[in-house]
């Protein structure tokens, strides 16, 4: 029964990260809704871990929070460089994989 | 696989522990020529004497090692048959008249009653046969060995050709000294004896067809020597050509003989005599064979209808024409009819039997080239006829199967015909190179003493007088008749062949007597003489007169031309009267007669008892095969009648003679065979004359009947296909062609093929136009559809699982 509640709000946390990566303008606010997604998947790695009574998902959260770690240090990297040559982070206007 | 390989192995197999060294290693007969032919080709323009001594000297190696050959023949003969070896010593003491010279006898008489089980077991002679398997090539089954083989009349020819050759070679060093093809002719020699002592010495039917064209070869460069005279060219194509003709026959021979008596599997000339002696051969199968191989022996052999070529041959230089009539070329084919003796033997049903086509074929040469030699002007043509006479002979010999008697002839014929022809090199030699006996000859006994008294030796050897040897050679064969029962054991009853051979014993003798007697006796006729009539010019106005025909034949005007012969002979025209030739040329002539005066001791007949046993028919032991592979012949004896016979007649034909020209040297007014004498013939002797004078019509009948009616209906013939089926065949196939062409481009090319092709572009493009405008560059869109996907991805799963 308990399980459901933490799907939900993963679920929950996962469209609102969806939306956020899907809407927003600004390349900031877009790695921070990443950032929702992938706490999402945690979430559900450690529901499903505590639910099966094993560490492994407790262990892949850990991982995937590195990974996210190292991820938004290459995506503020970039951001950093976007807005160094554009003056500005408005993902609208970075289309130079334009067909 | 049958008992002809085992026998041919078997007796390869005995014969090599008891043979001498050459008959085991006969290859070096044809090396030794062939080697020379190179070295003369090569290097023969750097020698000192332009490549001749090199000739020379392989042909006497050559005839060495055919005495030695001759000696082991005859002690391998001794050892097979008995070993009554008394008289050893005897063996090598006549080599020079013939291998087989004397030695012991394998009279039966001799024989103690004890040793006839010995001597029937020892009656086969091996030959001596060497083969080197799969040396030459093989085809599936069939091993084309290269061997030689070895038998008594093969070395009877090693001998004889050796010893022409020879001879030939010294000749020519003096008689074309200083031609512009000096070397090349010595060359050519050297190659045409190789080829011929090949052809003596294969022992399967390819190796021998090789030789044969190989022979054909030289005989067609030797009698082209002097090609820049169309005549001469023109004589040597039509000598290569003739014997083009037979060839197709020997070719059909060979190949019926090779699936019938070699079984398919087996070339080999033991192997299909030996079939064909068995009986095994179905008799037709070996009556086509030796049909076939007829037509080739006519055409290479000279025989009537296809002897045409042999006087038109007079156009190589006077050696070739000896070498050719004596030793190689012409008799190749006689040779030919008996190595596969039993092929005919069996095929024509020689025995018992009172005509066959062998027989009448040779008989009516014998008299078609005896009649044919009387109204020839040339020497050399006298003597051409004379050969195709004397082949005919020797074929009708074999025809009526006295086997030892044609070779026999061989031998002899080839003696004294040699010594003729040089004989009449030498004349030409002295007369300013013609050969015209009318004009430049006559009362030459007096200028060239050894030239005549050779001469009149060949020409009484070959005319048959008693006791030289053409008289014993002739007598065999018209007593192997076995005629009117006139002689007995011959192995048929050949009345007609009887008859014909005694009638051209007479005009041998008759034509012979004509020829000496305008060549040697009365007055020199020659340029420079003060007897000589070239004023009158009767003959010409007799020429044109009666040689209608003349047109038709190269050498039908041959009195315009016989001075140019050998016009290319750098010798300076021998000014004044004619002159004895030098020692080059006089002591071949004289070996040479003085073999055709010996060689009749060779086959001393049987029935002469006062001979000792072991010199009779020293011939017929040693050369003749008594072997498996040749048939059972009888043996005719000597016969006093017909001796008589023959040599009454003959004296007649030459009395005949004698009476006609003493009729000439009186000045007859009837009498025509003087350049002075009259111009018309009347009635009958009119129509013979033109009818020998233009050759029986043959060159007429071949060049403007055959070819000629043949040729313009082809021609029109194949103007008409060419027209009317290639043409339209051509136009048809062009036509629907191009239709075809045009179908293609316009429906298949324009319109399939570049549809496909612009088809496939445009929608290339068209679909390419719809995807770009998904690749927005926007990383938010991109994620969208991803998002998207895997949104319906995930539905999907749900709800399929």
């Amino acid at each position: 029964m308990w399980l459901n509640q933490f799907l939900l709000l993963g679920a929950l946390l996962f469209c609102i990260g969806v939306y956020g990566v899907l809407a927003r303008r600004n390349g900031v606010m877009v790695l921070m809704s990443i950032e929702l997604l992938l706490n999402a998947v945690n979430l559900n790695f450690i529901a499903f871990g505590a639910y099966h009574g094993t560490p492994v998902g407790q262990v892949f959260a850990l991982f995937v929070i590195g990974v996210a770690a190292a991820e938004v240090g290459v995506g503020l990297a970039i951001v950093l460089l976007i807005y160094r040559n554009r003056s500005s982070i408005d993902l609208e206007s970075v289309d130079l994989l334009k067909g | 696989m049958t008992p002809a390989v085992l026998f041919a192995s078997e007796t390869g197999a005995i014969a090599a522990e008891s043979a001498g060294w050459f008959l085991k290693n006969a290859w070096v007969f044809p090396a030794i020529p062939f080697v020379s032919f190179l070295l003369i080709l090569f290097f023969g323009k750097r020698m000192p004497k332009k490549g001749a001594e090199v000739g020379v000297a392989a042909l006497s190696l050559v005839f060495v090692c055919a005495l030695a050959a001759g000696a082991q023949w005859v002690s391998h003969v001794n050892s097979e048959t008995g070993g009554h070896g008394a008289e050893p010593s005897a063996d090598t003491t006549h080599e020079d008249d013939a291998p087989s010279a004397a030695a012991h006898a394998t009279v039966k008489a001799e024989v103690e009653p004890g040793a006839e089980q010995a001597e029937q077991v020892h009656h086969v002679v091996h030959p001596v046969v060497t083969e080197w398997k799969s040396d030459w090539w093989t085809i599936g089954r069939i091993d084309f060995g290269i061997g030689t083989f070895v038998d008594g009349q093969a070395v009877m020819m090693l001998f004889v050709v050796g010893l022409i050759s020879l001879l030939v070679h010294v000749f020519s060093t003096d008689y074309v000294a200083g031609d512009i093809r000096y070397t090349h002719y010595f060359a050519f020699l050297s190659l045409f004896t190789a080829s011929m002592l090949l052809l003596v010495l294969a022992n399967n039917l390819v190796m021998f067809i090789t030789a044969w064209e190989l022979v054909g070869v030289c005989s067609f460069a030797l009698i082209g020597h002097w090609w820049e005279d169309q005549q001469n060219s023109n004589a040597a194509l039509k000598a290569f050509l003739t014997n083009r003709v037979g060839d197709i026959g020997l070719l059909i021979g060979m190949i019926v003989l090779f699936f019938t008596a070699g079984r398919g599997e087996s070339f080999n000339i033991i192997d299909i005599n030996v079939a064909a002696a068995s009986g095994a051969v179905s008799h037709t199968a070996l009556l086509v064979a030796s049909l076939c191989l007829i037509a080739a022996v006519m055409s290479k052999s000279g025989q009537f209808i296809l002897h045409t070529w042999l006087p038109d041959a007079m156009a190589g230089p006077t050696p070739v024409s000896a070498l050719i009539h004596a030793a190689t070329m012409v008799v190749a084919g006689v040779f030919m009819v008996a190595r596969l003796y039993p092929v005919f033997f069996s095929g024509l049903s020689i025995a018992g039997s009172p005509i066959n086509a062998l027989a009448a074929i040779g008989a009516i040469t014998t008299m078609v080239g005896g009649s044919l030699a009387f109204v020839q002007r040339d020497i050399k043509k006298v003597l051409a006829y004379s050969t195709v006479s004397q082949l005919g002979y020797m074929i009708m010999a074999l025809g009526v199967g006295a086997w030892t008697a044609a070779m026999f002839h061989l031998m002899t014929h080839a003696f004294f015909k040699a010594c003729l022809f040089l004989g009449a090199g030498s004349v030409s030699h002295a007369c300013n190179h013609s050969f015209d006996m009318k004009q430049d000859m006559g009362g030459l006994r007096k200028y060239m003493p050894r030239t005549h008294v050779t001469f009149l030796i060949g020409t009484l050897a070959l005319s048959g007088f008693p006791l030289l040897s053409g008289f014993w050679s002739k007598d065999e064969i018209l007593a192997g008749t076995g005629g009117f029962g006139l002689s007995e054991g011959a192995n048929g009853n050949y009345h007609l062949m009887l008859v014909m051979g005694l009638m051209t014993g007479a005009m041998t003798a008759a034509y012979m007597t004509r020829c000496y007697w305008l060549t040697f006796l009365g007055e020199w006729r020659g340029a420079d003489s003060p007897n000589a009539h070239h004023g009158t010019h009767g003959h010409d106005d007799e020429a044109v007169a009666v040689t209608v025909l003349a047109h038709h034949d190269d050498h039908a005007a041959e009195h315009d031309v016989a001075g140019a012969h050998d016009s290319h002979d750098a010798h300076d025209a021998h000014a004044g009267l004619p002159h004895e030739s030098g020692p080059r040329i006089t002591v071949p002539l004289m070996v040479l007669a003085a073999l055709a005066t010996v060689a009749s001791v060779a086959n001393i007949p049987a029935a002469f008892s006062f001979v000792p046993a072991s010199w009779r028919l020293r011939f017929e032991h040693y050369i003749e095969p008594k072997s498996l592979y040749f048939p059972k012949l009888d043996h005719s004896e000597f016969s006093p009648v017909i001796a008589i016979i023959s040599v009454v007649a003959s004296s007649i034909g030459c009395a005949l003679v004698v009476l006609y020209f003493r009729k000439v040297q009186a000045g007859d007014p009837k009498a025509t065979e003087l350049t002075n004498g009259p111009v018309s013939r009347g009635g009958l002797p009119k129509l013979a004359y033109g009818v020998l004078v233009n050759k029986f019509y043959l060159d007429w009948l071949y060049t403007d009947v055959i070819v000629a009616t043949v040729k313009g209906p082809i021609a029109r013939g194949a103007n008409w296909f060419n027209k009317c089926v290639l043409d339209a065949i051509v136009i048809g196939a062009a036509t629907v062609s191009k239709r075809i062409a045009g179908f293609t481009y316009a429906v298949l090319d324009q319109q399939v093929v570049d549809g496909v092709v612009n088809g496939s572009g445009i929608k290339a493009a068209e679909t390419g136009g719809f995807l770009r405008r998904m690749q927005n560059g926007r990383v938010q869109g991109y994620a969208a559809l991803m998002f998207g996907a895997t949104a319906i991805l995930a539905g999907v799963l749900v709800l399929a699982i």
